[in-house]
């Protein structure tokens, strides 16, 4: 049992050293949730009003609103650039190491997630600590109700970002990623507007998010921070969490093979 | 004995075969594949590795098949790749430590284990440093220490001298052979540098995917009245180029 602990370990610090080592990342991790909450939150406050809806119990900023969706922003940024880590260790031949090891792969699958969702939940830490500055209501109870949300949704989305690795057969090819998966899934999404009010705008777009897993994550982690259990958005991210770990399994298995 | 058994292997990338029918058994000691670049060494040692599954015949360790029985294999089988492995962003002595925790060992047996085998290689100094600092020659020592680690009982090494000036080459092989014959393990080079075999290597010639030899160095030059491993090579292969 020791041994399957010390590879464990292992795999997670390494992955916390790469982090580590590349500090920008960290930097453009932030950057990015906080132009959003500060500037694009900001102009459109006075535009967007949200009215009364569950989790809230009054009106809201839409400021306050869109910070779950941004700290699953975060998970989803981290999760596709441990895909792209993952390719870059396929193109670099440190996979082989890896697959090399007599650990099965399940579990070795098991520790890369595990990695991936410890430095998305710390990136989001670090940013809901800066939503304080900005007068960002959120309890420190719903912090911590929303770390297993935040936890459940990074294994999703790292399960996905794996699948998608497998489809990245060079480094170069990360931007279509940008364009055609975390855009995309980011936008028809409720991160930045409540369903209602895209279903005002248009139908299709509404039926998208609706059936789009990550506003299941978004969801989640919404009514996590507000002390709140969204029971039909657990349910689909933990199916979700489920098959995309079997097809992540799957293409980690078929990298032995790349 | 710790033997490795290939049988009837064979793989193809589509309708290109790159292996055929081959039949090979790999004893303890220094066994070479030699053979030209595209012979099919590099497929040879993904089958044997499991990193390619084969698409007919069997890899045996020590009567363990590799495709149900990978995980017992891996531990007792220590491996240089061609393409270089290391983690550029670790250093050494963290490219150390996270090879053994993949095969469960910890970080104060990991550097016992290597203590001996940096300071032969120099790279005792180093530990600390980036392994992107090393050079390509440092980066190969790395490697074959890192492969060393589990004390594995079978060491497979494909083409590990490529790129290395002739002191280093010289000094990798030098350290493996002695280790080999300390150790009684069963090691597999593949190469295409003939000065690299030696007389008492158990030396198989691949080559167009097919075993053309195999047997004792000296044998081999005595059956095929040859004075070295060159024209031994150069008959054997122009032989079948001509068919």
């Amino acid at each position: 049992m020791t041994g399957w602990f010390t590879a464990f370990v292992a795999i997670n610090q390494r992955e916390l050293i790469r982090f580590w080592h590349n500090r920008s990342r960290l930097l453009s991790a932030l950057v990015r949730p906080l132009l959003w909450l500060l500037v694009f939150a900001v102009g459109f406050r006075s535009v967007l009003g949200v009215s009364i809806m569950p989790p809230y119990e009054t009106y809201i900023l839409y400021q306050e609103y869109i910070v779950p969706g941004l700290c699953a922003m975060i998970v989803l940024f981290n999760s596709m650039q441990n895909s792209l880590s993952m390719v870059y260790d396929r193109e670099m031949g440190s996979m082989k190491v890896l697959l090399m090891s007599p650990y099965p792969s399940s579990f070795l699958l098991f520790a890369k997630l595990f990695a991936s969702a410890v430095l998305s939940l710390l990136q989001v830490l670090i940013f809901i600590a800066l939503c304080f500055l900005v007068d960002v209501d959120i309890s420190l109870t719903g912090i911590v109700l929303a770390t297993p949300a935040i936890f459940m949704t990074a294994f999703f989305l790292g399960a996905l970002g794996i699948i998608l690795a497998n489809f990245i057969k060079q480094l170069e090819n990360f931007a279509g990623i940008m364009n055609f998966v975390i855009f995309p899934m980011f936008f028809m999404s409720s991160a930045l507007y409540p369903l209602w009010k895209i279903r005002e705008s248009s139908e299709w777009l509404y039926w998208i998010c609706y059936y789009n897993p990550f506003t299941y994550g978004v969801e989640l982690i919404r009514f996590a921070l507000y002390q709140q259990l969204n029971s039909s958005a657990l349910l689909v991210i933990l199916s979700t969490t489920l098959a995309c770990s079997i097809a992540a399994l799957m293409t980690f298995r078929g990298h032995k093979h790349a | 004995m710790p033997n490795i058994v290939v049988e009837n292997l064979y793989h193809s990338y589509g309708a290109k075969p790159a292996l055929q029918a081959i039949d090979l058994i790999i004893r303890p000691g220094f066994n070479v594949i030699l053979g030209p670049n595209g012979a099919g060494k590099s497929t040879l040692f993904s089958l044997l590795t499991g990193i390619l599954p084969a698409q007919k015949g069997q890899v045996r360790y020590d009567q363990q098949d590799i495709k149900t029985q990978r995980r017992s294999i891996m531990h007792r089988l220590g491996v240089v790749f061609q393409q270089p492995t290391l983690d550029l962003n670790l250093s050494v002595q963290q490219n150390l430590t996270y090879f053994g925790a993949l095969h469960g060992i910890t970080k104060v047996s990991v550097m016992r284990q290597c203590e001996p085998l940096l300071q032969s290689f120099g790279l005792a100094e180093r530990l600390s440093d980036s392994t992107r600092s090393l050079n390509q020659g440092h980066r190969r020592r790395l490697e074959i220490i890192r492969a060393l680690i589990h004390q594995p009982q079978f060491l497979l090494l494909d083409e590990a001298t490529v790129g290395l000036d002739a002191d280093t080459r010289q000094l990798v092989l030098n350290t493996l052979r002695d280790y080999v014959t300390v150790n009684d393990v069963t090691l597999l080079w593949t190469t295409h540098l003939m000065d690299e075999v030696q007389s008492n290597d158990a030396l198989t010639l691949l080559h167009k995917g097919k075993i053309q030899a195999q047997g004792l160095t000296t044998d081999l030059l005595v059956q095929a009245q040859c004075n070295s491993v060159f024209d031994w090579y150069c008959s054997l292969t122009q032989t079948v180029e001509a068919m």
